[in-house]
């Protein structure tokens, strides 16, 4: 058993993605730290590191948190959804998610570092609003920040997929 | 920017995560939702040698309605929570009105109630709302504990009444005096930190005379500014536009303590105080006229 030090490493389990995933951290690295450099998942941004910009947002047990203000040993025994688990088959020649592909269609990014941090805020947010008004996408976005858009694209992106979701789960009845 | 070196507890009981505390209590952090700690350690602004985490504490996490009708929260209730549990907004609307303004959801997934009360940001909601509310806080260390009334919990900025070795675990929060509320918060985008906001609780008496009216003001001074001497003006008055702005002139030149920082100016600081004092007092009058037209809330 190792001691109890300020520069002890700790194992962290938890799933990532849907898939278990055993790690080893400092306590002080950050949940961000540990998801891009210990497990290579660099979709998640580093923008802030105090909250505000939302670029680290992930899902912790599927609810939107800033990764940049957990350290990676509290998340031992939870879940953590990142931008790679929206489309896990998205390499491989499956289909982005509804999210991603109206991101894509109605030109919802430029740079591209923000992204991440919305697509996480917004898929929760729209499978709880399936059917948003315009005021309620902004409302929602509120807690990211977008240094290129102007955020216009972003909100007629979220209003696409919304409109695309439903059309689907009407379709599929 | 990353955390300075720490040593990592996580104690899986309140008693396991006090005997720690009164072990290291010179030089450990509690660590609550962090939203406020992580901030801190990441710009290395404290780097204490201890960090205890509360997050697995179960004890700690609760919403409970005692015999007397008072709300008993958790300290590590998540702000979420008060949002989504309908108790808080049937007994304490004040408080149910106010929580969408911390912040954003994602903050509010992780911060706790208990968190923020004890990190006393004069920028925060929560301790202005406790204040407002009459609220008490459990304080407890391994050598007993004790109940401090919120109004004597803020001494300074950033600084409470909490001993080294003490958590604070619970808080008490009796029913909302009967009559009209109201929460504003003015803020350059949607969920930035206010630049000033207000609490406030209005009463009318059965002849539609002030019976009690609060205001208390966040982002307005080192600690939340409970303006006792400005909402007293009201009590006895009939309510009136001129009576409102009478109060909302004594608040804003007297009562707040504003002083320049990134996201205002001391002297628009005292300007919101007046507008907001205004608009607040005016919602609250329609909600306690509307109130007193109702059936009694206690009825049912």
């Amino acid at each position: 058993m190792t001691m109890n030090t300020a520069t002890a490493t700790h194992t962290v389990n938890l799933t990532v993605n849907g898939q278990p995933v055993r790690g080893e951290a400092e306590a002080r690295l950050l949940l961000s730290d540990f998801l891009r450099h210990e497990l290579g998942l660099t979709g998640t941004h580093v923008g802030c590191e105090h909250g505000v910009c939302g670029a680290c947002t992930v899902l912790l047990d599927g609810e939107p948190v800033r990764s940049c203000l957990l350290l990676a040993v509290q998340a031992d025994g939870h879940a953590v959804t990142t931008v790679e688990g929206l489309a896990p088959a998205a390499g491989k020649g499956g289909a982005l998610h509804p999210l991603q592909e109206a991101f894509r269609d109605a030109h919802g990014l430029q740079c591209g570092f923000c992204t991440p941090g919305f697509l996480l805020t917004l898929a929760p947010f729209l499978a709880a609003n399936p059917n948003p008004s315009e005021d309620e996408v902004r409302h929602a976005i509120s807690g990211n920040l977008c240094r290129c858009t102007g955020y216009q694209h972003i909100v007629d992106a979220t209003l696409l997929a919304a409109r695309r979701l439903r059309e689907a789960t009407t379709d599929a009845r | 920017m990353k955390p300075a070196p720490f040593v990592y507890e996580a104690p899986d009981s309140l008693d396991a995560a006090l005997t720690v505390l009164a072990a290291y209590a010179d030089d450990a952090k509690v660590l609550a939702g962090g939203q406020s700690l992580i901030p801190v350690l990441n710009f290395r602004l404290a780097q204490p040698t201890r960090l205890i985490d509360l997050n697995r504490v179960p004890e700690l996490d609760f919403v409970r309605l005692d015999d007397d009708g008072n709300l008993r929260l958790g300290a590590m209730t998540r702000q979420k929570t008060l949002e989504q549990d309908p108790r808080v907004g049937r007994h304490v609307p004040l408080l149910g009105e106010a929580v969408p303004w911390i912040a954003h959801p994602q903050i509010r997934n992780r911060g706790t109630v208990g968190g923020s009360l004890a990190h006393a940001d004069p920028a925060a909601e929560l301790p202005a709302l406790a204040i407002a509310l009459n609220a008490r806080f459990l304080l407890r260390s391994t050598s007993g504990e004790r109940w401090v009334d919120a109004s004597e919990f803020y001494i300074g900025l950033f600084a409470t009444a909490l001993a080294p070795d003490e958590l604070l675990i619970e808080i008490d929060l009796p029913p909302q005096p009967a009559g009209g509320w109201a929460f504003l918060e003015e803020a350059r985008r949607h969920g930035d930190y206010a630049q000033v906001g207000v609490a406030a609780l209005l009463g009318l008496d059965p002849q539609g005379q002030v019976r009690h009216a609060r205001l208390v003001y966040l982002s307005a001074g080192d600690t939340p500014i409970d303006a006792t001497a400005a909402a007293a003006l009201l009590v006895g008055q009939r309510p009136s536009t001129e009576a409102f702005a009478a109060v909302a002139h004594e608040a804003a030149e007297r009562a707040v303590q504003p002083v320049d920082d990134i996201h205002a100016s001391a002297a628009f600081k005292r300007h919101l105080t007046r507008v907001l004092t205004e608009r607040a007092l005016a919602i609250a009058l329609a909600r306690a006229r509307a109130s007193a037209n109702a059936p009694d809330r206690s009825l049912s």
